[in-house]
Parts: structure tokens; sequence; C-alpha cells
């Protein structure tokens, strides 16, 4: 800005910072690193292994996009300055529901979708309404309904079905709008044209024979980024995004200057809850099936996408795009090093590494913002 | 701008209760569009209480606030910013995370309507933020600065232009200098005086009198929950004024001790 109408003199103790320097403070630091560090060592360990063939890079996409879905919720939540445990239970949970209201109940499968949304939206509305009302952290709220959710949901389908699994869901399915929505494809044509050209592989033998070997865009990719830019540009670009910031900054400042707090933090958990329906009902539409234990462990991976993208567990601070990168770099490692024939169990260890890297990474960058260091 | 000859803000006879304690016995206060009413009283006194209830933050249990001729019953304090009276309290309402332009705009952010999506207007924010900070003398980085970068001062002047920006017509200040330097104290104070030239009333709330005496106008001494006078410019002097502030005899001994260095 120079049209600056008085500018004083700079001051003589600000040294002058480069605009490299600038551009490096920014949240997705951590995650930008991070993917060029893992792309660079899987290109070394495993480009022979087709993990950067047609289908390798569908398989690891689809994966990312699993983790995308459900940290994206996540990612907003942490910066309105609150988390939510149960998002594992929720996946479970609203799985469940769809299964038991359109394969037992009879209901078509697109008022089962919808009623199921509603019902674990609300949920997360009651999660928030709780963290508001009691003043509890969120951690020991949402923790509580990552058992009550888990064990009603196991509850549900053996006392509906007597098992933990139920399927079945993909021949309700069959011909129903919505749940084309969450379980088709997009652009078969497209790639039946690429596999026809030459441009990719297709089936030699069998029963696909002819056929390319990626046939489509999942929907669960699509929903991802739909979701990946919608909760960028809110954040962002909008006036409620300037609300998020300040109710995780600092929710009293925020209240002081006239911030509906309450009502942001809610309709986050809501947010929250409503991702992870969308990833259980294209995981149930991608099965055909529904169960019980679906979800599990799915919250911390959430939170660690979030916090690999440069997320503060203090709220007030992150970017989606950066919980995109992250998720993008958990599923590139957890498929990668199945790629790249290393002992899956590692898996772990690798996460764990990159978990505490980020974090430290991001508490230097905080540092640099508000200039502590 | 409003009439300078009839207080823009009178309160009168004010009392509040916090159950069996008494924290206000009575206390009245005229406020003139364009002068600072410095407000003086040690710990306790009741200074806090006193512009809360002005704030709306507390309801008075007895007493009348007239606010521009009328006389005015604040609930929350949305009632108050609502009708012009700007509170900037010790902790700023600031997030030294967010940005100054993204801080200046919280909870009033510019709306550019695409359609029906009315989105964050970035470069009307950063505009006026860089133009309202240059009036009051703070040069920034940029308006992306965070406000975790600026000095406790800057922060002051910050929330000060911010609630001259979204049409304060009395500003009140808590303790604006408790936690500064000598410089920046300074610089708060100039910027005081700068708004005060603006025709808007200011309430500054301060126990220290070298501040009160370089930019009030008049001087209200708050003690044990009662008024104990107000006083114009010119006609007390620094001693006066700390000496109705401790409530007199004791901090004669005091002094006496210390050889007059308090």
């Amino acid at each position: 800005m120079s049209d600056t109408p008085t500018n004083p003199p700079d001051d003589e103790r600000i040294i002058a910072r480069s605009r490299f320097r600038e551009a490096l403070i920014r949240p997705e630091l951590g995650g930008i690193a991070g993917i060029i560090l893992v792309f660079f060592f899987f290109l070394l360990t495993a480009a022979d292994s087709g993990m950067f063939g047609p289908a390798g890079v569908m398989n690891w996409s689809i994966v990312s996009a699993q983790f995308a879905i459900i940290a994206v919720g996540a990612c907003l939540l942490m910066i309105a300055g609150e988390f939510d445990l149960s998002v594992g239970s929720m996946i479970g949970f609203a799985g469940i529901i769809i299964a038991i209201l359109s394969v037992q109940m009879g209901w078509p499968m697109w008022m089962a979708i919808i009623t199921t949304f509603v019902l674990c939206t609300a949920l997360g509305a009651v999660n928030g309404w709780l963290v508001i009302k009691t003043g509890l952290p969120s951690f020991i709220v949402t923790l509580a309904f990552l058992y009550i959710l888990r064990g009603l949901t196991i509850f549900a389908a053996i006392a509906t079905t007597r098992k933990t699994i139920i399927g079945g869901v993909r021949d309700v399915a069959e011909g129903d709008w919505l749940a084309a929505i969450f379980g088709g494809k997009i652009l078969t044509g497209f790639f039946q044209w690429m596999g026809d050209t030459g441009l990719i592989e297709v089936f030699e033998r069998g029963t696909r024979k002819g056929q390319p070997v990626v046939d489509g865009i999942p929907m669960l990719i699509v929903w991802a980024l739909v979701l990946i830019v919608f909760g960028h540009i809110l954040l962002t670009r909008t006036r409620f995004g300037n609300w998020i910031f300040a109710s995780g900054g600092d929710a009293q400042s925020a209240r002081y200057t006239g911030v509906p707090v309450n009502r942001v933090k809610i309709l986050m958990f809501m947010f929250t809850a409503f991702c992870a329906t969308v990833f259980a009902t294209c995981q149930v539409m991608e099965f055909g099936s529904a169960g019980a234990d679906r979800g599990l462990l799915k919250e911390f991976e959430a939170i660690i996408s979030v916090v690999i993208g440069g997320a503060l567990l203090t709220g007030g601070y992150g970017s989606v795009i950066g919980a995109a990168l992250g998720a993008l770099i958990f599923g590139v490692v957890q498929q990668g090093l199945f790629f790249a024939g290393v002992e899956s169990s590692l898996f772990r260890v690798f996460l764990g590494v990159i978990l505490l890297l980020a974090v430290i990474l991001n508490t230097y960058i905080r540092r640099m913002i508000t200039g502590e260091k | 701008m409003s009439d300078k000859s009839k207080p823009i803000v009178q309160m009168k006879n004010i009392e509040k209760h916090f159950g069996a304690v008494i924290a206000l016995a009575g206390v009245s206060l005229d406020v003139f569009p364009g002068e600072c009413h410095c407000l003086l009283g040690d710990n306790g006194a009741g200074k806090s209480t006193f512009i809360k209830a002005l704030a709306g933050v507390h309801k008075p249990t007895k007493g009348e606030i007239i606010f521009e001729g009328k006389p005015m019953e604040f609930d929350r304090p949305r009632d108050a910013i609502a009708a012009g009276i700007a509170t900037v309290y010790q902790d700023l309402a600031m997030i030294p995370l967010m940005s100054v332009s993204r801080n200046f705009f919280m909870g009033n952010e510019p709306i550019k309507k695409l359609g029906p999506i009315g989105f964050f207007d970035h470069e009307t924010a950063n505009r006026i933020t860089m133009e309202e900070m240059g009036k009051m003398g703070i040069s920034l980085r940029g308006p992306d600065q965070a406000v975790g970068t600026l000095s406790g001062g800057e922060r002051q002047t910050v929330a000060i232009a911010r609630a001259v920006h979204f049409g304060a017509k009395v500003l009140i200040l808590d303790e604006p200098t408790s936690a500064l330097g000598v410089r920046q104290t300074a610089n708060v104070l100039a910027t005081v005086d700068k708004v005060r030239k603006q025709g808007i009333a200011v309430v500054l709330i301060t126990h220290n009198v070298r501040h009160a005496m370089a930019v009030g106008d008049r001087f209200t001494v708050l003690n044990r929950g009662q008024t104990l006078g107000t006083a114009e410019r010119g006609n007390i002097t620094p001693e006066e004024l700390q000496d109705m502030m401790a409530g007199g005899a004791e901090l004669a001994t005091l002094e006496g001790s210390l050889g007059g260095t308090v």
C-alpha cells in the first residue's frame, strides 16, 4: 500500500524482510514441505512399482480424499478453537443408521441418507451445545460422545440384525438418485475414451477386458474437492471466516466486538458431523455394507492431517488448503509404503515422526508471526 | 458535530450494590463532546464499576443515565455500542494471531456482494485500516501484519482507531497507559488528544495523575464509591489530585516517611 495519506517514517529498528521470507510465514508451509519430501521419497523408492501409474494414483488419491473429507471439518472446528473426538464414532453411527433405515426398514435410499444427515448434524449440534453450555473442554465432551455413539452403533446393529455388519445396501441403492451422488463415478466416458486411444492402460483379459484400469473419478474425490474449496473460501473470503478465526483466537475478545461466538462454534461442530456423514455415506455406497466398527481412530487421523497442515491445536490459526495437503501426505505415505514394499507397521512410526516435525515447525512459524522470535 | 455546550452523557447518582457490598454510593458525572474527562481513583474506588454501568456491562441499582438528552437503559454491552458508547478495555479485544485489518473489522466486516453470497471485502478493509492507522501516526508493514507483532501502545492505538472508525461518540478508555513505557504512553496520550479534537467525548480512567494532567480537561476523583468532586483544568494541582485520590491525611503521613517521592 503506497497511497497511504500520512505515512510516518519507517521505524529504523524494523529489519526489512525479503518477500521470500514473508511468503514462508504461512500455515501451509509445513504441508508444502511435507508433500515435496514425501513425493521425493516415493519417487526414489517406489517409482517402478506402479504407484505413479493411473491405478496407483487413483489408489492413493481415494485414500487421501477420505482423509481430506474429515480433515476439512476438523480443520475449521480446530481454528474455531474446539476439537471433536467423536468423528470416528460418528462415521460408524451414520453408516449403520443408513443401512438400518434402508435395508432393515425398507426406506428408499434417498430418504435414509437425508434422515441420517439430519440426525448426525443434530448430534453435532448437541456436542457443540454441551461444550458451550457446560463450559467444559470439547476434548472431554466429545470423548464422551466417542464412547456413547460407538456403543449405540453396535447396540443398534445387534438389536436389529444380530450382526455388526449390515450388507445388502447396494441392492437398495440401485438406481437411487441420491446414492449416486455418494457412490457413483464421473467422467467415465472420458476415461473409456482415454483407454480406447491408449492414453491409459486397459484390462487385457477377464470380464472387464477392454475397459480402462481407471474407469472414472469416484464421487468421494469430488466431495473432497468440493469440501476443500468450500471450506477454504468460507474461511478466507467471508465474514463468517473472520468469525471462525476470532472465536478460536480469543473467544472473549471476539464477544466484546460482537462476534456470535457460540453460534460459530455450534455451527462448526455441526459441519464436522456433516463431513463425517459424507465420509460414512460414500464408504457405505462403495462397500455396499455398513459396519459398526467403521471409522475407528478416524478422529485422530483427521486431527493429524489438520496439524500437519499448519493449524494450531490452541485454535485461531490454520488453513483448509494446509489440512488438505496434510490429508494428501497421509494418504500417499499410507499407500506408498505398501507400494514400496515396506513393512506396513512402520507406517505408524513414519506418521508419528511427521506429526512431531509438523508441530515443531508450526510452533516456530507461529512465533515468527507473533514476533516472539 | 454535536453541540459542545450540552453534555452528551449525564450520569446521576449512580448506585451499584453487589450483594451486601456497596460499590458505588451515588456517583454523578457529566461528559461534554470534545472533552477528555479523566476519572481518577485508587484501586477499589469504583472506577471500573462506574464505567461498566455506562458501557452496559452492569445495570445500576439506582440512578439515571442520560445520553444525548434521553434517559437510557442499557441491558447489554451491544446496546451501549449501538448507541455510540465504545469501551476500550485493558485487554483490548484484539487477537494476536490475526492481522491488523482482520482485527480492525472483527464483528463489523465489510461485505462485497457476489450474487447472493456476501464475501469479506479485503481490499476495502485493508485500505481503511491503513488510512486509519496512518491518521493515528502508526506505520504498519502492511494490513496483513499480525497484531501480535505490534507494541502495547500500537495495539492500544489500533483499538482506539477501531472504536472511532465505527462511530463512537463517547470513548471510554480503561487504564490505557497502565502497562506502557514512557514513549508509548506519550503516543497513546497524543492519540487521545487527536480523538478529542474530532469532537468525541473521551472518558479516561487512570490512577496516574501525571497522565491525567497531560490530556484531561476535567477531573473527577472517586474514593470508596463516592465522588470527591470534579475540577477543571487549571483549577487544581497534581498534588491536590493525588491527595484526593488517596484520601488525604493517610497519604500525607506516608509521603512524609518516603520523602515526598510518591
